[in-house]
């Protein structure tokens, strides 16, 4: 014989929460990895010809200030906007920048290889990985991750090229 | 009857504008040479028109830099390229392989001055600009 619960609702609520509040952690898991700023239109298009366009919360506000002040040297390449494309992409970037705890880098760093984050959640990738032809560069963020391009970092899009 | 004309008159109206839009915001890569052709009329008396060889000369040539043009387009502008430094794939580049390319003067003008500076280390000359959209059009 098995007891009927005493209080039904009870026993409901807790069948509704149980489920709500796990979906709830595994989504904020999600948004760890999934970096989530809202996309712009011109950030896109003007920062993901060359590269990926890198989201704004992977690095701090005065890391995209030095970035933006500095386009027509940008590593190693003339990457200069018209200036109302910069003012835009500028206060976009600036807007939805990292906190300083995770984007934590020298003062002078304008690379999000450096940040704090960066090299925490990259600490088990071997050195050969880098170095690989088809990943060529740190900065290529779409060697390895699939989803990147969408902004998807998540430990289940990751593929290692051999 | 005469109001339904009306409402005829001004959809034909609109249609004709949004096409003559259309055409405006959408240059052929012909037109948006003429550009450079008048503005190397003007700085340069002896003018007498463009090169496709002389234009495939220097987006071949390294101009005592790293760097050809060809470092990230390739030898071949109907292929696909390759961003030399990030390896990010690029479209490619001649008109007959791409009917985007060379129909925006804003996008023309911005790699112009970003690419030579990348790869000559100054602006490029109408000339040159016009000589190398010879070559890129001269490609099927």
């Amino acid at each position: 014989m098995h007891t009927t619960p005493r209080r039904p609702i009870l026993a409901i609520a807790a069948w509704a929460i149980g489920p709500l509040a796990a979906l709830l952690v595994a989504h904020q898991a999600m948004a760890e990895s999934r970096i989530t700023a809202p996309p712009n239109a011109r950030w896109s298009a003007e920062c993901g010809t060359c590269h990926v366009a890198y989201p704004a919360p992977l690095l701090s506000a005065q890391g995209w200030h030095r970035i933006m002040s500095q386009l027509d040297r940008h590593f190693g390449t003339d990457a200069s906007l018209e200036p109302a494309a910069a003012a835009e992409i500028g206060a976009y970037l600036e807007r939805y920048s990292g906190s300083s705890r995770r984007t934590a880098a020298s003062p002078d760093s304008m690379r999000i290889t450096e940040t704090a984050w960066f090299v925490h959640e990259h600490g088990e990738v071997p050195s050969a990985v880098w170095r690989s032809p088809a990943v060529k560069s740190a900065a290529n963020c779409a060697a390895c991750h699939t989803g990147a391009e969408k902004g998807d970092f998540r430990e289940r899009g990751i593929r290692i090229p051999r | 009857m005469g109001g339904e004309g009306a409402v005829v008159r001004f959809l034909a109206a609109a249609a004709a504008a949004s096409v003559l839009a259309g055409a405006a915001n959408a240059a052929t890569p012909a037109a948006e040479q003429r550009r450079f052709e008048v503005e190397a009329r003007a700085s340069a008396p002896g003018f007498s028109g463009f090169s496709a060889q002389r234009g495939e000369a220097l987006f071949k040539a390294t101009h005592g830099g790293e760097w050809s043009c060809s470092s990230c387009h390739t030898g071949n502008p109907l292929a696909q390229g390759k961003h030399a430094r990030t390896g990010k794939p690029i479209a490619p580049l001649a008109p007959a392989a791409n009917p985007e390319r060379f129909t925006d003067a804003a996008t023309i003008d911005k790699w112009f001055r970003r690419n030579c500076n990348d790869v000559l280390a100054r602006a490029c000359t109408a000339q040159e600009k016009g000589d190398v959209m010879q070559y890129l059009m001269s490609l099927k």
